[in-house]
């Protein structure tokens, strides 16, 4: 039997309204969530190349402290925000009356979870770094002693795919430069 | 490298093209079948190129394999594997049995020979149709250094395809990218460059810096991309091989997210200004940058439509992060995302007709593509995170990482076509993310 060849050679239009045709959106790519990882350590330096601290705990979700003190060196935000909570505000206030004694430069790192897209993170670290830099020069400290970076969703300390990570991972880190840095 | 390629690889130039007219076009060519939603892939025989020299015949087997892997990886093609063939094609100049491939139920034929003189090779070939007996379209010749064989097989598959399905191809193109490696804590990042398909992966940066985003020009040539090599994240722009590398922006303290126009004369992005992000453009080769927006919220991933006139970009301004368009000289945004959740990273199509964007909603990442105007959403892909779409040179697929939750997870680069089929991985040697897809390489 000789098959008929059937129509022309399929315009760009026909292809584009034949595969939407086939329409299979949305088609859901399982991708099964991992078990909690744990906690990977308890943060450590908060990664800024040459100014991270040794990680000591230093409340409920971990990180390090100013340089010998018990000081909470990070605050830590909710999702999406950068806004500071009364806990926040409390760690800051602490932070504040240690570098109205001692003197140097710091730098606030932004950090963001991973659930937001890479581009909005960044800013979404700025804005959280901005925010603990607004508060401490609010409160006297001028701002020439303080630089902000963002890393975005770059360096998590915490890895595994829960909430409980990612509550880590939203955080703004106070970093002392080392003495000579 | 690819510059070297440009130089030394005479391939579809017209000069460099060795038309041969057949005796008339095709009046009957074919057209890939669909049924029940689904289409049926066009079935084809890609026998062996014959070896036109004696020592093209191992060249001659990776090229015809080359072409092969091109059009069966659309998902709109399957071959007939050389097993089930009956005819055999020994003589790229004698007449094709066309009983021999319609016995087998081949619908397209692809003829071809390499030959080698040198380190120079040459590849000839013809299309087919089967059951009209015809060729598609003239017979043509490539020819290149015998090193950039993928791309002589790259460039054959591309006309194949735009012939059996009217559209543009995008084989022969170039894929930017972040190779990473080390622990997700501390991961090591590096600008990277491979083909379409993840052959010739190169490393363009050494690692020491954190990279992220890189996004290459539509001719391959130029990389911008945000590096921490300063300290904090700045826009760098250098060349693909990793030379002339510079800071775009030197007046921004923290700047991000950057996009080529299509020409590549300007390049948008944004920069930090403390509680909020804003947009900016600038001259890739001179000029002050400009102010495009001035607002509190996070506007970033700014992204040229392909004329130039206009840019999408995200914005949370209305509480959350959705898709807006505006002049490309700055002016009044209009949103065009009003679905459900938050929408990010919008790029424009290079056919102009569609911006793909990620989409978070519900806990979950997607790849979605709408039409400019915001209407005729479609959401293709959904995982833990599926994120940051780069468009083939036709317009037709999308190439995005999907990131693997957990302290063993990463993200590895897909391809998916704006219909939502044909998901696939594009295979790299580690966890790979931010893909930034090239046009059509001359």
């Amino acid at each position: 039997m000789k098959e008929k060849m059937r129509g022309g050679i399929l315009s760009g239009g026909l292809l584009a309204a034949a595969l939407a045709l086939a329409g299979c959106a949305g088609e859901p790519i399982s991708v099964p969530t991992s078990p909690d990882a744990g906690y990977n350590g308890l943060g450590g330096a908060g990664g800024a190349g040459g100014l991270g601290l040794d990680g000591v705990s230093g409340g409920a979700l971990g990180g390090g402290t100013l340089p010998g003190t018990s000081i909470s060196d990070r605050v830590f935000f909710t999702v999406d925000q950068s806004t500071l909570s009364a806990e926040a505000i409390g760690t800051l206030n602490q932070q504040i009356g240690w570098l109205t004694q001692n003197q140097g430069q710091i730098t606030i790192e932004g950090h963001a979870d991973e659930r937001g897209t890479r581009d909005y993170n960044f800013q979404l670290g700025s804005a959280r770094a901005s925010a603990v830099r607004n508060y401490m020069v609010s409160q006297g400290i001028p701002d020439s002693r303080i630089s902000i970076i963002t890393f975005g969703r770059e360096r998590p300390v915490a890895t595994c795919a829960e909430e409980s990570c990612f509550a880590r991972n939203r955080r703004a880190v106070t970093v002392v430069a080392r003495p000579g840095a | 490298m690819v510059n070297r390629l440009r130089r030394t690889l005479i391939l579809a130039a017209p000069a460099a093209l060795a038309l041969r007219p057949f005796a008339s076009v095709a009046q009957s060519p074919l057209r890939i079948e669909i049924t029940q939603g689904v289409v049926q892939p066009m079935p084809f025989a890609a026998p062996v190129f014959v070896a036109d020299t004696p020592m093209a015949a191992d060249l001659a087997q990776r090229i015809t394999q080359v072409v092969i892997d091109d059009l069966t990886g659309t998902g709109l093609f399957r071959e007939i594997p050389s097993s089930a063939h009956i005819g055999r094609i020994t003589n790229f100049d004698a007449p094709v049995q066309f009983s021999d491939w319609k016995a087998i139920g081949a619908q397209a034929l692809v003829t071809g020979a390499v030959g080698v003189t040198g380190d120079r090779a040459r590849v000839r070939f013809r299309l087919w149709d089967v059951f009209a007996q015809t060729g598609l379209g003239e017979g043509l010749r490539f020819q290149g250094p015998a090193s950039s064989w993928r791309r002589l097989g790259h460039k054959v598959a591309d006309q194949i395809y735009m012939r059996l399905t009217g559209e543009g191809g995008y084989f022969d193109s170039k894929v930017a990218y972040v190779a990473e490696s080390g622990p997700k804590a501390s991961r090591q990042k590096r600008i990277a460059v491979m083909d379409y398909d993840g052959a010739n992966a190169v490393a363009v940066t050494d690692g020491s810096a954190l990279v992220v985003t890189p996004r290459l020009s539509i001719k391959a040539r130029r990389i911008l991309y945000t590096s921490y090599e300063q300290g904090a994240p700045k826009i760098f722009i250098m060349n693909v091989d990793g030379g002339g590398r510079r800071v775009l922006d030197k007046t921004a303290a923290m700047s991000f997210a950057p996009h080529f126009s299509a020409d590549g004369s300007r390049v948008v992005y944004s920069v930090s200004e403390g509680t909020g992000s804003d947009l900016y453009v600038t001259g890739t080769d001179s000029g002050a940058p400009a102010r495009l927006t001035r607002t509190a919220s996070i506007d970033t991933a700014p992204s040229f439509s392909p004329d130039g006139s206009r840019i999408c970009f995200e914005s949370d301004r209305s509480g959350n992060q959705q898709i807006y368009v505006m002049p490309a000289g700055g002016g009044e945004p209009k949103r065009i995302s009003f679905g459900e959740g938050r929408y990010a990273t919008p790029v424009w199509s290079p056919r102009g007709d569609m911006i793909a964007f990620t989409k978070i909603v519900g806990g979950r990442f997607h790849i979605g593509v709408m039409r400019v105007d915001g209407s005729g959403e479609q959401l293709l892909t959904a995982s833990y995170i599926d994120e940051g779409p780069t468009w083939a040179p036709n317009g037709r697929v999308l190439m995005f990482f999907r990131e693997s939750p957990g302290e063993s997870g990463g993200p590895r680069i897909h391809s998916v076509d704006i219909t939502g089929r044909n998901l696939r991985e594009v295979p790299t040697a580690g966890f790979a993310s931010d893909p930034s897809w090239s046009g059509l390489l001359e």
